[in-house]
């Protein structure tokens, strides 16, 4: 525990938080316009007004990136100043932590639709329980099954098959977080050469996965007519890969971030909680996946 | 440690007073300044829910269509519920939390005090995107339509028929989820990591652990109602099929994530109250609270159980048998830890020296009146009831007993309690006496016959209702005027606080236990306390 000579470090007044949430009015504002602008949407009067808002998006983003930029510099200031001793830095810890349990449920809410999807509305839709009549009366040749290559109202696609470049990106996640894991020890180790070579390799299969994903995706709109616009099935794997396709960018950018931060010798063997946050967010996103393969490409 | 360690020390101990000016507020990093700033902004967001309430009361007093038209006002329901829920009562709850558990523990400070403002800041943006929108309805050119498919825009109103101000609507509630997932994270991380030696979490107070399971209810579900939001989001502009049939979706599926979020959500509301009313009533009984370890395990039972119980908002949508029963079952399994509590209170004042300064009127008046609202909550538990009972008036009668009657008089009991350590004053007595029985009285003839008018079938969020209906919705809306004039009393008891004005208080008015950390400090609390950790005994 804590004695008085150890105080609780308080950071002074700072601009950043307010900065932020001038930048977040700035990407809601102008996310909400341009999507408008520039996507089909019922009686819409905003269309065909330019894309003024993109703009107004796009400095928005540029905004935040700008002052967490800041903000982050002040705080790693803080950490190699020895600020970060004893309990914020498990002040830090523990926020990581729960950041992510509130990143795995935000992906918990994808996976439950896609469950009942599969197990209860598919099923439903084609009559079972006591929905005949609102498959008699609605679609009457509509088939469960699953994935769900035709909707009830006659679209069709293709299924994404789980072997292939899905297979070959699993197989990239899962070497890149033993290269990461690699590098980590070599931090402790004190192995400057071999740190930097293996993280060096974790962000460049990062981008090597971020591309067959990229990949994947044009594959699907060109040759398998896999949009999101092919019902139920579509509209859950590419949200559910979309939004670990984001993760991954978030991650392989701080995992970069770290690699210059240890080019630049910001981390030593006791203080580099970024660095172990920037990895326990890289597994995450990599058990994500697992659960991603398995159920929305194998199953 | 290395040179700048040390100016930064010297520094910080010349820091003992607060900054000055608009910096003070814009870039704070102190838990009471930022706790300060989040209730006067919840109290802000409830007068202008409120606002929007006497706008839907005004429409009800009499049958016919007055004041409004149906379109506006099906948007003042939305937005009503919308700004109480996200924009009042959580705020108020976060406030209280950043005044009270550092104090409560005796910490320095919330643990992560820059995300702390950054928390605050971001929700004035949100609402003025969601007010904006609610202001150009009202007054803009051409009359653009705010939200308009109620508080819980279920699909497809808010998606195939939604108005176009839907997409900031969606983008306001992302920003209003970034907020509540940072608040909630300082909470849990502040609890778990800066208690004073020897506070053990069987010594916390009462508050601060509701809190503690508040903030990580926040944290499990608000991330859900993003993920809601934005498969409304790619429905609407980018051809998903989630929330419709004809491409395998479902708009039940909507209803089943929201709600996902939404009962959690209900708890969020309720159970930082059950630790203000846990903190209060003892006091004001002259004995220690009864059943202290009961009521931790009872809030996280109601903190668990409120993850099975989803689907009761949706027993006429249509489930299966099975997932009815298992619903009804569950939602009546909560009320045996929230009996536990409501027992705990009354043997804490069985046999006490019992006085009934404002704070203890605030928290009796809680606990009956939530009490009846958690009784018509079980009346509405059971499904073939609620069958009859669904989309009528007794639903809106029964979450506004236990949101204005529970959660806000909570916060009320708290203010007054509080308010002398905020302040260093006395609320007024004689204005906080008017308040509470202005209060008490309006809250009842509001929503006690809305009860009869539901039971008599009059539906919930109509602009109009049938002629049978006139009377008791006269008397309603007299309660609704009378209940909003009655918060601006308030308004004068927290600026006269703020003013200084009224009896100087002492550091500890109410003759609080010693294991209280937050009456030994001075009254008004200096801007750090703490700085150096007390030791819990």
């Amino acid at each position: 525990m804590a004695d008085s000579s150890n105080k609780y470090y308080v950071p002074e007044s700072s601009p950043w938080p307010l900065s932020g949430s001038i930048g977040l009015f700035m990407i809601a504002l102008g996310a909400g316009n341009f999507i408008q602008q520039s996507t089909d949407f019922g009686q819409d009067v905003l269309k065909h007004q330019g894309t003024g808002a993109g703009w107004l998006l796009l400095a928005g983003a540029l905004w935040l990136i700008a002052t967490l930029f800041f903000w982050w510099r002040d705080t790693i200031k803080e950490s190699i100043s020895g600020l970060h001793e004893g309990r914020l830095s498990g002040s830090y810890r523990q926020g990581m932590v729960w950041f992510i349990f509130s990143e795995v449920m935000f992906f918990s809410a994808f996976f439950g639709a896609m469950f009942y999807a599969r197990w209860l509305i598919v099923p439903w839709l084609a009559g079972e329980g006591n929905n005949a009549m609102t498959h008699e009366l609605l679609w009457p040749n509509f088939q469960a099954y699953w994935p769900l290559t035709t909707t009830p109202d006659g679209r069709t696609t293709q299924a994404m098959g789980a072997w292939g470049l899905p297979a070959i990106n699993t197989a990239i996640l899962l070497v890149s977080s033993l290269t990461l894991t690699i590098a980590h020890h070599s931090l402790i180790a004190g192995e400057r050469g071999k740190l930097i070579i293996f993280q060096g390799i974790t962000v460049v299969l990062g981008i090597i996965f971020l591309c067959l994903q990229v990949e994947e995706y044009i594959h699907a709109y060109q040759h398998m007519g896999l949009t999101l616009n092919s019902g139920i099935y579509g509209s859950l794997f590419f949200l559910l890969t979309g939004f670990h396709g984001m993760h991954v960018t978030m991650g392989t950018v701080m995992l970069l971030i770290m690699f210059l931060r240890i080019l630049k010798g910001h981390f030593s063997k006791d203080n580099h909680f970024a660095y172990e946050a920037a990895a326990w967010y890289w597994h995450f996103v990599d058990v994500v996946w697992l659960f991603l393969y398995i159920c929305v490409y194998w199953l | 440690m290395t040179a700048t360690t040390a100016e930064h020390h010297d520094h910080h101990d010349d820091h003992h007073h607060a900054p000055h000016g608009l910096k003070r507020w814009l870039f704070s990093t102190n838990h009471k300044d930022i706790g300060t700033l989040y209730l006067w902004f919840s109290f802000a967001m409830f007068l202008v829910g409120g606002l929007l309430a006497l706008v839907i009361r005004a429409e009800l007093m009499y049958p016919g269509l007055q004041v409004v038209d149906p379109e506006f006002f099906n948007q003042m329901t939305t937005v009503h519920g919308l700004v109480m829920v996200f924009g009042a009562i959580m705020p108020a709850f976060v406030g209280l939390a950043n005044w009270m558990i550092p104090l409560m523990i005796g910490a320095p400070d919330m643990a992560l005090p820059r995300m702390n403002n950054w928390s605050f800041w971001i929700l004035p943006f949100a609402f003025s995107i969601l007010i904006g929108s609610v202001l150009m309805s009202a007054f803009g050119a051409g009359h653009p339509s705010a939200p308009n498919f109620g508080w819980t825009f279920y699909a497809p109103l808010s998606t195939t028929y939604g108005p176009a101000s839907t997409d900031l609507f969606i983008l306001s509630v992302h920003m209003m989820g970034i907020s509540s997932i940072m608040g909630a994270i300082n909470v849990v991380v502040t609890v778990f990591n800066l208690r004073a030696p020897g506070m053990t979490l069987m010594k916390m107070p009462l508050f601060v652990w509701t809190w503690l399971i508040t903030a990580f209810l926040l944290i499990a579900v608000m991330p859900v109602l993003a993920g809601a939001v934005t498969m409304m989001l790619t429905d609407r502009h980018f051809g998903t099929d989630f929330f419709n049939a004809a491409g395998g979706g479902d708009p039940v599926l909507f209803q089943h994530v929201f709600w996902f979020f939404g009962h959690p959500e209900v708890y969020i509301m309720i159970l930082p109250s059950f630790g203000i009313v846990s903190s209060i009533i003892p006091v004001f009984a002259r004995k220690p609270l009864f059943g202290y370890a009961s009521m931790v395990y009872a809030t996280a039972s109601i903190a668990l159980l409120s993850f099975v119980v989803w689907a009761h908002h949706m027993f006429t949508v249509g489930m299966p048998l099975a997932g009815t029963l298992f619903f009804m079952y569950m939602t009546m399994l909560i009320s045996v830890p929230t009996g536990v509590k409501v027992f705990n209170w009354i043997a804490t004042m069985w046999r006490g020296s019992l006085t009934f300064e404002l704070p203890m009127k605030w928290a009796l008046a809680f606990v009956i009146l939530f009490t009846c609202g958690g009784l018509s909550g079980l009346m509405l538990a059971i499904t073939p009831a609620d069958f009859q009972y669904h989309d009528t008036y007794f639903v809106v009668a029964h979450f506004h007993y236990v949101l204005v009657s529970g959660a806000v008089f909570s916060i009320m009991a708290a203010a007054y309690y509080w308010l002398p350590k905020w302040s260093g004053v006395m609320p007024n007595k004689i204005l906080g006496e008017v308040h509470f029985w202005f209060s008490l009285l309006s809250v009842n003839l509001l929503f006690f016959p809305m009860h009869f008018v539901g039971l008599a079938g009059m539906p919930r969020r109509y602009a109009d209702y049938a002629l049978q209906f006139t009377d008791y919705n006269f008397w309603i809306s007299i309660g609704a005027f009378w209940f909003g004039a009655s918060q601006l009393i308030f308004l004068a008891v927290a600026v006269l606080c703020c003013m200084k004005k009224g009896e100087k208080a002492p550091m500890n008015p109410w003759n609080a236990p010693e294991e209280d950390l937050e009456w030994t400090v001075p009254s008004p609390a200096p801007f750090h306390t703490f700085d150096t950790p007390p030791v819990i005994k």
